[in-house]
């Protein structure tokens, strides 16, 4: 098996020590960065969303191969320009105003990242203000809302009403997801899309930047 | 009747079955040793930081009709609107698993320890449950020592934010129960601080009490009828 299928496989397996030292190996052997992280680690990462999806595998693997993906991620980020990395597009998430709940959005941000996309995590507590002009400022791509109260909720729609009064709904998507949030909601407030669990956000993010 | 009770905090370490199942790890699934192993540490750092506090307070039927009722923001109808008024005992609740378990979680995620921290989540998670069953026993001991309740009767606890009591209601929970004390604290939109807590009402009388069917409004939109599954463990 070449190294790099060795190191998606090791990935698979979250194997976060072996990830680590294939990786340096990889550089050793003067193979790009830019490959070892597409063929490599993405190529795991992207096989363990798929299994996950699937119901193939569970979230404790998952964390594990978002570990090892850190791992090997570590050796390679000097060597990568910003859109080796994040080739997939710039996602804002964070948690709604009033909500300090944030595992959710915490395990959001692992898949995107493990997918390939630039994470800027905010935390929780969000206001409204907060998340558009964070979007505005870092060109975002997509602001990812997160809630876990029913009281909670409408602050999603917060955010999206003034991206519109600040001209920023054409080019800045949003997505929403949390227990308590559905998809009937999402079209309700006019999100752009819903992730109803972590896999799902990917999926959605991914619809959203095309 | 009010009281504050110090829960023995080997009474809510959960095991490594209930954390993975907490994770969403069917039962039958191996997981394999570093899936162990991350569950092992878990346990280690929730038997390190949890402090698990409960308080009860006893409420008679027309005080919980009114703690009940609120800011007025309940669905109409509800289970619990026809299943308190049966009830043997009504007991409000709360208990914490304390401030600095849910401080170590997010130190964790702020160290790039994801895999940790999730566990270490789902871990409390599944102790703030354990805190409750461990008050579930204590209530329904009292209840039947004290010839209120009989071998046959069960308990169920109903909380804001579920079955159609709005998660508004725990300002007049938090008023009637004054859970303050034991460290719990309510933000503006009704959060509880720390995260690792629960509150509520314990409801003790005949199984049959608790049994409704799951089509109301509110159960369309709800992710995980677990109501079935507590209603089917009481007989």
């Amino acid at each position: 098996m070449e190294i790099l299928e060795q190191i998606a496989a090791r990935l698979e397996r979250g194997e976060d020590q072996e990830v680590r030292s294939l990786t340096q190996s990889a550089m050793d052997q003067s193979l790009p960065a830019p490959k070892i992280l597409a063929e490599g680690l993405l190529a795991g990462m992207q096989v363990v969303g798929d299994r996950f999806r699937a119901h193939e595998i569970f979230l404790p693997e998952v964390l594990l191969a978002a570990r090892a993906m850190s791992a090997g991620v570590e050796i390679l980020e000097p060597h990568l320009g910003k859109t080796d990395l994040h080739s997939r597009g710039k996602v804002v998430i964070g948690t709604v105003k009033g909500d300090l709940h944030d595992i959710g959005k915490n395990l959001v941000g692992i898949m995107l990242s493990g997918a390939g996309f630039e994470v800027i995590d905010l935390g929780k507590d969000v206001s409204p203000q907060q998340f558009v002009d964070t979007a505005r400022e870092s060109g975002a791509d997509v602001i990812g809302m997160s809630a876990l109260l029913t009281t909670t909720m409408p602050a999603m729609k917060q955010v999206i009403s003034l991206l519109k009064e600040q001209g920023l709904d054409s080019s800045v998507r949003t997505m929403i997801g949390g227990a308590p949030v559905t998809g009937d909601y999402a079209r309700e407030i006019g999100a752009d899309g819903y992730g109803f669990d972590a896999a799902n956000a990917v999926e959605s993010a991914r619809e959203l930047v095309g | 009747m009010r009281k504050l009770i110090d829960i023995p905090p080997a009474t809510v370490v959960p095991t490594e079955d209930a954390v993975l199942r907490a994770m969403g790890v069917p039962g039958d699934q191996n997981q394999g040793a570093r899936v162990e192993r991350l569950v092992a540490e878990a346990l280690e750092e929730f038997r390190s930081e949890a402090r698990p506090k409960g308080i009860v307070a006893e409420v008679d039927e027309d005080e919980f009709a009114v703690i009940y009722e609120g800011a007025g923001d309940n669905d109409n109808p509800s289970p619990l609107l026809e299943i308190f008024p049966r009830a043997e005992v009504v007991m409000l609740f709360a208990a914490t698993l304390g401030a600095s378990l849910s401080d170590r979680v997010s130190a964790l995620f702020d160290d790039g320890k994801l895999a940790l921290a999730a566990t270490l989540d789902a871990t409390a998670s599944e102790g703030t449950e354990r805190a409750g069953i461990h008050l579930d026993g204590i209530v329904l001991e009292d209840a039947r020592t004290n010839g209120r309740a009989d071998a046959a009767s069960r308990i169920l606890r109903y909380s804001p934010g579920y079955c159609g009591w709005n998660l508004t209601g725990q300002r007049a929970l938090f008023a009637a129960l004054g859970p303050e004390e034991i460290g719990i604290r309510l933000t503006d939109s009704c959060l509880m601080e720390p995260l690792k807590s629960i509150s509520g009402v314990m409801v003790v009388g005949p199984a049959e009490i608790h049994e409704f069917t799951d089509d109301y409004s509110f159960c369309s939109v709800c992710r995980t009828h677990d109501c079935r599954r507590r209603i089917r463990e009481l007989t």
